[in-house]
């Protein structure tokens, strides 16, 4: 932590000299200052500019009946209920996974560790196959869900599965290498001051770790409703039935009806502006009190 | 409380940390495990605490076996190496966590946890900082919070891992004599691990000098240091001269000096002859009998002592340490040639024969 406060401080107030050094011509901090904010602005701003433009194209009225009429409205519900179901069942999951990591030696460690890796490293569409192959009519438990009555592919139950599997890594990639820095240390001391396992956990587990955990459930949440690929291959896109934020964005925008598209999709504009809100916010919290993210 | 360690023996997969170790801590003790990285040290203070169980031997704390004891039943006070503040909590969350996590039964009331916490921290002198977190203070007041965090919970031994290894040479000192103060204080049983010799010296009634996961010497710091039982102790209590030599007729013959050896090393063997540098003797003439020749390589006198580091004619550098008065009317030349002898020493059987 010390070596990081110096860090940063040595950079907020360089020494003279030193300032002087780093300086370069002006022409040359122009030109790259400028190469940078073009960047910035065609990939970044102009983007997200032109959402909320295309939204309100048609007026205000428009785009509050967009975002309002049935079909809006049940996907904006499956969403949020789905993020609803997936952010702590993966914090826990994560959670879990870290400290067995960080906590515990036993073989097969590696493999593990490279196994949370899994959903980042496929591609999304895969990930629904997956589900689909498992669970689909033809698939390996289908003919036993059948008899069973119970329908996981093209119903709610898919599209949970595979948001959960594909925000599998976020918690727990944030948690393992600060559990790992922050070390068992403070675990043992509780240990011997008389903690049980469950006063440890919540007491100093928890806390030491409350910064990361949020962090990761901000990136796991604005993944979770903005998840395409994989939930596309497993929901079946029945509206008001099946059919997710980013689903309904897709068919509005498949049958030109662009401004409703694109209301819609202002709305999963607006939380990623609020996650990256969020993500400062939580990384400001976290300095200051002294903990790492 | 006493402490009993009885064949203890430990292993980390192929590292065998402990082998076979006996101890005993008598109540109101206070005891240094000393020795360098490696040694088991730790390893056997930690299966003192209960953070670490032993392959096979037992653990017997006021006489009771308490070997399969977890750390929580064993009420004992265990200063961590790095202190292990709980860095989201106050000095005082940290002071009152191990009276807060007791069973609801045995819990004292809210403000007797308060009445109690204020009395460590004024015992460890950092009352005002009860509102301050960890990373908010110096090295040394971490060290007292940890300190009285683990008297919070009444232990009836004080268990303490490298306790002034992360503090600077002052500090440390002055912490040393305030540790040693306050154990009397308060009729405490305590073990220390350290690596430095002059800490354990200094602050323990009894030094457990170890080595390779085994116990070399147990003794007064006085026996450790003076009478020390094998060569890894002699080495390890200090600075210390090896003259090698081969014995014939109970005699070590050295650069032409001889010494009886009889009573340590039989004839045809090699005998390892340790001389502390402040025992070694410096003269332009040879003593009669036993003067090793050797010629001045370096003489450094500033400091309370004047050392002088010296070649034998057969190789071998040694160092001598002489009072500054000595110094002054020898003055001593570097390329110089002189005579060296032994006042005392510690005489070994080398384990092979030359």
């Amino acid at each position: 932590m010390s070596t990081a406060d110096w860090t940063l401080r040595s950079f907020a107030e360089p020494p003279p000299a030193l300032a002087a050094a780093r300086t370069e011509p002006a022409w040359v901090r122009v030109t790259l200052i400028g190469v940078a904010l073009c960047f910035l602005g065609t990939f970044l701003i102009l983007p997200l500019a032109a959402v909320f433009v295309h939204a309100l194209q048609e007026g205000w009225d428009v785009y509050v009946a967009s975002i309002t009429e049935p079909y809006a409205l049940a996907a904006i519900r499956l969403t949020l209920l789905v993020a609803a179901i997936c952010v702590p069942l993966n914090a826990a999951f994560g959670l879990a996974a870290a400290w067995a990591i960080t906590r515990f030696e036993f073989r097969s460690k590696g493999v593990l560790v490279s196994l949370i890796d899994l959903p980042f490293a496929v591609s999304p569409v895969i990930s629904g196959l997956i589900f689909v192959l498992l669970f689909g009519l033809q698939g390996l438990l289908g003919p036993w869900l059948r008899e069973h009555d119970v329908k996981i592919i093209f119903a709610v139950p898919g599209i949970v599965l595979a948001t959960l599997f594909v925000t599998f890594p976020f918690v727990a990639r944030e948690l393992i290498p600060l559990m790992e820095e922050q070390g068992a240390d403070e675990e043992t001391a509780a240990v011997s001051l008389g903690a049980s396992g469950w006063q440890t956990f919540w007491r100093v587990t928890l806390p030491n770790v409350r910064f990361g955990l949020l962090y990761g459930m901000v990136l796991l949440n604005a993944r979770a409703m903005g998840e395409f690929g994989a939930v596309s291959v497993v929901s079946g896109h029945i509206r008001g039935q099946t059919n997710t934020m980013p689903l309904h964005v897709e068919i509005l925008y498949n049958e030109y009806q662009t401004a409703a598209a694109f209301a819609v999709a202002s709305l999963l504009a607006g939380l990623a502006v609020v996650t990256l809100i969020l993500k400062r916010l939580i990384e400001w919290r976290a300095g200051r009190r002294g903990g790492v993210v | 409380m006493g402490i009993e360690v009885r064949s203890v023996s430990k292993a980390f997969g192929d590292f065998q940390a402990l082998r076979d170790v006996d101890l005993d801590v008598k109540q109101g003790e206070l005891v240094a495990l000393l020795g360098p990285s490696g040694s088991g040290k730790t390893t056997l203070l930690r299966i003192i605490a209960g953070l670490e169980f032993a392959d096979a031997g037992t653990v017997l704390l006021d006489s009771e076996d308490a070997t399969a004891r977890s750390a929580r039943e064993r009420r004992v006070g265990f200063v961590f190496q790095h202190y292990a503040l709980f860095r989201h909590m106050s000095v005082f969350e940290n002071v009152a966590f191990g009276m807060q996590v007791r069973p609801r039964a045995l819990r004292p009331a809210k403000n007797e946890i308060a009445r109690r916490v204020h009395e460590l921290l004024e015992l460890v002198q950092l009352d005002g900082m009860a509102g301050r977190l960890p990373s908010q203070l110096s090295g040394g007041q971490r060290q007292r919070v940890a300190l009285a965090r683990a008297l919070a919970v009444e232990p009836r031994v004080l268990l303490l891992d490298e306790p002034f290894g992360a503090l600077d040479a002052r500090v440390r000192r002055d912490l040393r004599r305030w540790l040693r103060r306050l154990h009397d204080e308060l009729g405490l049983t305590s073990v220390f691990v350290t690596h430095d010799q002059e800490e354990a010296l200094e602050l323990a009634d009894r030094v457990v000098v170890m080595n390779l996961g085994r116990i070399e010497q147990v003794g007064t710091p006085d026996e450790v240091y003076h009478e020390p039982a094998t060569r890894f102790v002699t080495e390890f209590m200090g600075e210390v001269n090896v003259f090698r030599a081969r014995v014939e007729r109970g005699s070590a013959w050295v650069g032409g000096a001889s010494f009886d050896v009889s009573a340590e090393v039989g004839d045809g063997r090699g005998a390892a002859i340790y001389v502390r540098p402040h025992l070694l003797e410096v003269d332009r003439q040879p003593w009669p009998g036993a003067a090793i020749r050797a010629r001045v390589e370096r003489v450094l006198a500033a400091g309370p002592t004047a050392k002088v580091e010296l070649v034998t004619d057969a190789g071998e550098r040694v160092q001598a340490e002489l009072s500054q008065e000595r110094h002054r009317a020898l003055r001593l030349q570097v390329g110089e040639a002189v005579f060296v002898r032994p006042r005392d020493k510690r005489v070994f059987a080398e384990d092979y024969v030359i």
